[in-house]
């Protein structure tokens, strides 16, 4: 037993010496709030006090705490309290993964430091990781923890346009629950077995006498799959298997399954299986060589997908050009590095199998385990958990199906938690790009024509591949006008790791390669770099590449709100540089636009309101959150569409089996298509409730007990809701409503409307290059983005703080090495210093197709981070970046090739 | 009996307060548990084999001034070194201190376990390089005093005897004068496994460069002293001594290897780079 003090009460552990005390704290003490992020130290979210001292609790010997006062999220003290209300007050939280981590250790800072600096909470906080927020509101809360004052709630129809904190908020500063934090008693521990190289053939040994020993409740392998073994986010290129036959194609690759009793050794080291490496091809280079060999035999030479877009005669236009760049750009693999490794746990409700577990797609996580299982779509449910960051890769499925496989065959439930190297080995990353090709322009600087070649790393299996080959060159023009245009993006197979969605589907790389040659370009023809990117700004009216005619276009909205700080910013640099020669400062500038949707197919959304005879609203919000914040944002816009007062609302969801079916949270199109969803859905209620009370459109509605009051100038009208016959749902009233965008298929050239709403904006970094040691230190950025309409400026300002981190982390650090940075310290994510203070101007030149205006905007805020640092770097050095991550050893030579 | 039939009767985990508790589990076949932060990342669920914790043996956990020389204690925390009053000398020791890691592996972090684990970034190294540091060793026979540079014979060797615990770091009376500085580089702010890092000690006398110590990290399978750059220094005027610290000779005193973080040939440039700013900022 060990006796110690937890969060003010004494306890007996009956858990192992060197037990890591997390797991101690969860499973032995049964508090979930302490979060396992990498079980190494390199993550904090964790993080504990003992005896008032941060610690990784991952890392502490669970007998160490004997007779000490350990403190964890649970634990209720003032400093806590006053620091959950400034997180709540800042909007430090989104998805909630590390706020556990971040709070415990500001606690220790301000228990030393009670009014820290920004600098003394940065240094503190340098040793737990968020992928989301990019750490600025963590900063701001951290300094401002002197009250307890909670964040108000807005009045009736005043809910849009406010910075309403997150309505789920306060379970995200009391430690969410996450797909590892709930399994039913007894659930069985599930391992899967995967593929230790990039390519081998595997046979399995005695598996029957493995399945016998103490511990082991079944093992599974891909001859236990009774339904279709084959899963993909694009129905039409489902390849994937959820437990692989022999070979295995990449790395990482779940081969077998392994479900042991609870309290047992969860052991596979002596699992009987032997592998036979085979020739791996790890490049498309290698993948797209003549004596290549296929991966998957219906895909011709390795090729997953072919993207094009053609207008006019791009080569002619180049050829009648005063000045022409061209250039090439090769980009990483970029690992996701949400701080919740994938978790969840199911179990049987009668005949229905029930998954809980995190995921950005419910509805497409039933359908694809369904089929892999065999079972009917109604037989199974999926309940998301909280979600500990996404950001693309939780579109796919991943341990669902797994989890499905062994509640089916023993009848009892199951949980799964990933390790950190298993969730990176095992998910999608960010497609690694080669890409090349020339743009042009005439003596005025307009863009005369643009010729683009792409060839993405698609990895082993097709996951969204064929999405990114089709964006890339609907984007690749960035939002300006481009009369002609060839363009083309292909998935290549490789033995790498799957490839699939990571905010920007392959924007953010196409983005790089164009943005960086505007810079040159305008250099060329003698123009402002700013200026020549306005000169081509799309204006309402012009047609996109796809031959699109846009409307509401806010390019150069944007690019207008940046030329006062980017004038200043000049100036700056150059004081700078006229004193000093080895830290060169800079200063770059890059665009984006993204059109928010899937391209050119149907994505709709549906949402339901029901108001319960006691005189509940209940919104069935079924548009995953995994920190974004579209429980709040559909609330703000349902609850003034209906005309009620925001607190009036109860979420509901999302639930497959309570949720109409919102999509996937993917393509910056939960504000937008949902939004619209719950928009229509509340006036449509709302008309409803006027019908009844036979008020005009003024009335205003409210609620006494079960009674239903509509209010038009004196009158006062009631309806008794229990009164009512309750409808299907068992609502008194209620609404649902679709929404679909409005968009058109592409022809064999590309053209056609793939999106109804894109959204726009544009970034200026201002960096210090130390030119001896090729280090770059950010000074500030400055982002204007057209997002329609803020909804909620906080939360928007929240997404553009946390895009930029992951635009900074992509240009400058991170990159993913199969079998060797699958973790959190060799694998590179920015930490608070990394991140330099962001002036965020919002912009809202509202969309007609988008509900109130508002556009999607998840996305673009990364798009322009990482060219905009690359231009700033050249502006700074002359150095031009061929390869990302710009690490120091490439900035360097970079500078070294301009200076010989 | 064999060490590994021992090792079976010996309990798992145990945490005693005297070290020669302590030395009687190690001769048992206990490994050492000190500040833990470098036994849990590949680890399962517990750490394997039986443990012995030192971290409770108050002598390992005391910094004193005794004959002239510093003694830290093998468990001496690195949040503790960076919050003790200490000589300039330390100052690296104690900069090294605040970039281990972040503040919570500062707090359990301990200067024997970094040197223990004997990694070629270990930040520890460096700093109690260039204060010719020794470290002492004791075990059922009785104790004995190493060089550090004798100590941490390769990556992740060291000549720490299967029956011993180290027990103390100490820094003789030759080390103390001067002022150092350490500096790290690596591809974020914090959390950073270094690509290069310095640390410099110089004594000053009379506008000249008395006394020169200069370590590199991560650039050499263990971190090195670069002796020949050290005697360039002695008797420089302050102004010029960074300008003696060429790339060549760093170059030729490291052994640097490409790998993920940087290339070989960045690594070297950037370490005398590092050590010609560390002097600066020593004789500043």
């Amino acid at each position: 037993m060990i006796r110690f003090i937890l969060n003010g009460a004494p306890v007996a552990l009956d858990a192992a010496p060197t037990e890591r005390l997390s797991e101690a704290l969860r499973e032995n003490a049964g508090l979930k709030g302490t979060k396992v992020g990498c079980d190494a130290g390199d993550c904090g979210a964790c993080t504990v006090l003992m005896d008032g001292r941060a610690v990784c609790a991952c890392l502490v010997p669970a007998a160490r705490a004997e007779g000490c006062r350990i403190e964890t999220i649970e634990a209720v003290t003032d400093t806590l309290t006053r620091l959950r209300a400034a997180f709540l007050r800042h909007g430090a939280a989104q998805c909630g993964i590390c706020t556990p981590g971040m709070l415990m250790m500001a606690a220790e800072l301000v228990s030393d430091t009670p009014n820290p600096t920004p600098d003394q909470a940065r240094d503190a906080l340098g040793g737990v990781l968020c992928r989301c927020t990019g750490y600025a509101r963590i900063i701001a809360a951290v300094c401002d923890a002197g009250s307890d004052t909670l964040p108000v709630s807005p009045p009736r129809g005043q809910a849009v346009g406010r910075s309403v904190a997150r309505l789920d908020g306060a379970d995200k500063v009391a430690g969410d629950s996450f797909g590892a934090d709930f399994a039913p008693a007894g659930a069985l521990v599930v391992k899967a077995i995967r593929s230790p190289h990039n390519h081998a053939d595997f046979t399995f040994g005695d598996i029957a006498k493995f399945a016998a020993r103490p511990g082991v409740a079944c093992v599974l392998t891909a001859a236990d799959i009774a339904g279709r073994n084959a899963f993909g986010v694009i129905p039409a290129f489902a390849d994937q298997p959820a437990l692989a036959p022999s070979p295995a194609r990449f790395r990482g690759e779940a081969v077998a399954l392994v479900a042991f009793e609870q309290g047992t050794d969860p052991d596979t080291s002596a699992f009987p299986i032997l592998w036979q490496p085979l020739p791996a091809q790890m490049t498309p280079h290698v993948a797209e060589a003549p004596d290549a060999v296929l991966i998957h035999a219906n895909r011709p030479q390795n090729r997953l997908v072919e993207g094009h877009v053609r207008k006019g005669d791009a080569a002619v236009a180049l050829a009648g050009s005063t000045h022409v760049m061209s250039g090439s750009i090769t980009t990483a693999f970029v690992e996701h590095a949400y701080i919740e490794p994938e978790a969840g746990a199911a179990w049987m409700d009668g005949q229905t199998l029930v998954i809980r577990a995190c995921t950005q797609a419910p509805v497409m996580d039933r359908d694809e385990t369904a089929a892999i299982l065999g079972l009917p779509n109604h037989r199974v449910r999926i309940i998301p958990s909280a979600v500990g960051g996404g950001f693309g890769s939780k579109l796919d499925i991943s341990l669902q199906p797994l989890l499905g496989l062994v509640v089916l065959k023993t009848g009892r439930p199951a949980r799964m938690t990933y390790s950190r190297a298993e969730s990176m080995a095992s998910t999608t990353k960010r497609h690694p790009a080669e890409m090349r090709g020339r743009i042009g322009c005439n003596a005025l600087g307009r863009i005369t024509g643009m010729e683009f070649d792409g060839r993405f790393d698609t990895g082993a299996y097709a996951s969204w591949g064929p999405t990114v080959a089709n964006r890339v060159p609907v984007h690749v023009s960035g939002p300006y006008l481009t009369p002609s245009i060839a363009a083309s993006a292909r998935a290549v197979h490789t033995n790498g790791p799957v490839s699939g969605a990571f905010r920007g589907f392959g924007v953010p790389q196409a983005a790089i390669w164009q943005e960086t040659l505007y810079d040159q370009l305008a250099d060329q023809a003698g123009l402002d770099r700013l200026q020549f990117r306005l000169i081509n700004a799309l204006r309402n009216g012009d047609a996109s590449a796809t031959g699109q005619q846009l409307q509401a276009i806010g390019i150069a909205d944007c690019l207008q709100a940046l030329q006062e700080p980017w004038t200043q910013a000049l100036i700056r640099a150059e004081r700078a540089n006229a004193t000093e020669p080895v830290k060169r400062h800079g200063v770059g500038i890059a665009s984006c636009w993204y059109g928010c949707g899937n391209t050119a197919l149907p994505n709709p959304s549906t949402i339901r309101i029901g108001i319960t005879p006691d005189g509940k609203v209940m919104l069935h919000q079924g548009a995953t959150d995994i920190g974004q914040g579209s429980n709040t944002v559909i609330a703000q816009i349902a609850a003034d569409a209906l005309g009620i007062a925001l607190d009036q609302i109860c979420l509901i969801g999302p639930d497959t089996a309570l949720t109409p079916d919102a999509g996937k949270t993917s393509a910056s199109r939960q504000t937008y298509v949902t939004g619209r969803a719950a928009l229509a859905a509340g006036r449509s209620l709302r008309a409803k409730i006027l019908r009844l009370a036979n008020a005009g459109g003024g009335a205003t509605i409210g609620f006494e007990g079960p009674d239903l009051i509509v209010r038009e100038g004196s009158d006062r009208r009631k309806i008794d809701l229990s009164g009512l016959t309750a409808d299907m749902f068992g609502y008194a009233l209620s609404a649902e409503e679709t929404y679909d965008p409005p968009t058109g298929a592409l022809d064999a050239d590309g053209q056609g409307k793939p999106y109804a709403v894109y959204g726009y904006g544009a970034q200026m970094v201002e960096l210090v290059v130390d030119t001896a040691l090729g280090t770059v230190k950010l000074i500030r950025i400055t982002a204007a983005h057209d997002l329609g309409r803020a909804i909620n400026p906080q939360l928007a300002q929240g997404q553009i703080e946390g895009g930029i981190a992951q635009g900074i982390g992509m240009a400058l650090m991170e990159e993913y090495l199969p079998g060797r940075t699958e973790n959190l310290h060799d694998y590179l994510i920015p930490t608070t210093g990394d991140v330099p203070p962001i002036e965020s101007i919002l912009i809202e030149v509202a969309d007609p197709e988008g509900p109130l205006g508002a556009k999607g905007l998840g996305e673009h805020v990364l798009i322009p981070t990482a060219p905009a640092i690359l231009n700033a770097i050249r502006h700074a050095t002359g150095a031009v970046i061929t390869r990302l991550p710009a690490l120091p050893h490439r900035v360097l030579d970079a500078i070294k090739a301009v200076q010989q | 009996m064999h060490t590994n039939d021992m090792a079976r009767l010996m309990p798992d985990y145990c945490r005693p307060t005297t070290l020669t508790e302590a030395l009687a589990l190690r001769q048992g076949g206990s490994r050492v548990l000190a500040g833990a932060t470098d036994h849990y990342p590949s680890a399962g669920a517990t750490l394997a084999g039986p443990m012995v914790d030192v971290t409770r043996i108050a002598s390992l956990q005391e910094i004193t001034l005794q004959d002239g020389a510093l003694r830290i204690g093998a468990c001496t925390t690195w949040a503790a070194l960076a919050a003790s009053d200490l000589p300039p000398s330390l100052a690296a020791l104690q900069q090294a201190a605040l970039q281990i890691g972040g503040r919570q592996i500062q707090n359990c972090g301990t200067l024997a376990g970094n040197l223990c684990n004997a990694s070629p970034a270990a930040d520890g190294v460096p700093p109690l390089l260039v204060l010719g540091a020794e470290v002492e060793l004791a075990s059922p026979h009785g104790t004995r005093r190493l060089a550090l540079e004798a100590f941490i014979i390769g990556p992740r060797q060291t000549a720490l005897a299967a029956d011993e615990i180290m027990t103390a770091i100490l820094v003789p009376p030759a080390g103390l004068p001067g002022t150092s500085a350490f500096l790290k580089l690596g591809a974020r702010a914090h959390l950073v496994i270094s690509i290069a890092m310095v640390a410099v000690r110089l004594v000053v006398d009379h506008g000249r460069v008395a006394q020169a110590s200069l370590a590199v990290g991560s650039c050499s399978g263990v971190a090195r002293r670069l002796r020949r750059i050290e005697a360039a220094l002695v008797n420089a005027p302050v102004a010029l001594a960074p300008g003696l610290i060429t790339s060549a000779d760093v170059a030729a005193a490291l052994a640097p290897i490409d790998d993920i973080r940087a290339s070989a040939a960045y690594r070297a440039e950037a370490a005398a780079e590092l050590l010609r700013r560390a002097t600066a900022q020593v004789l500043a």
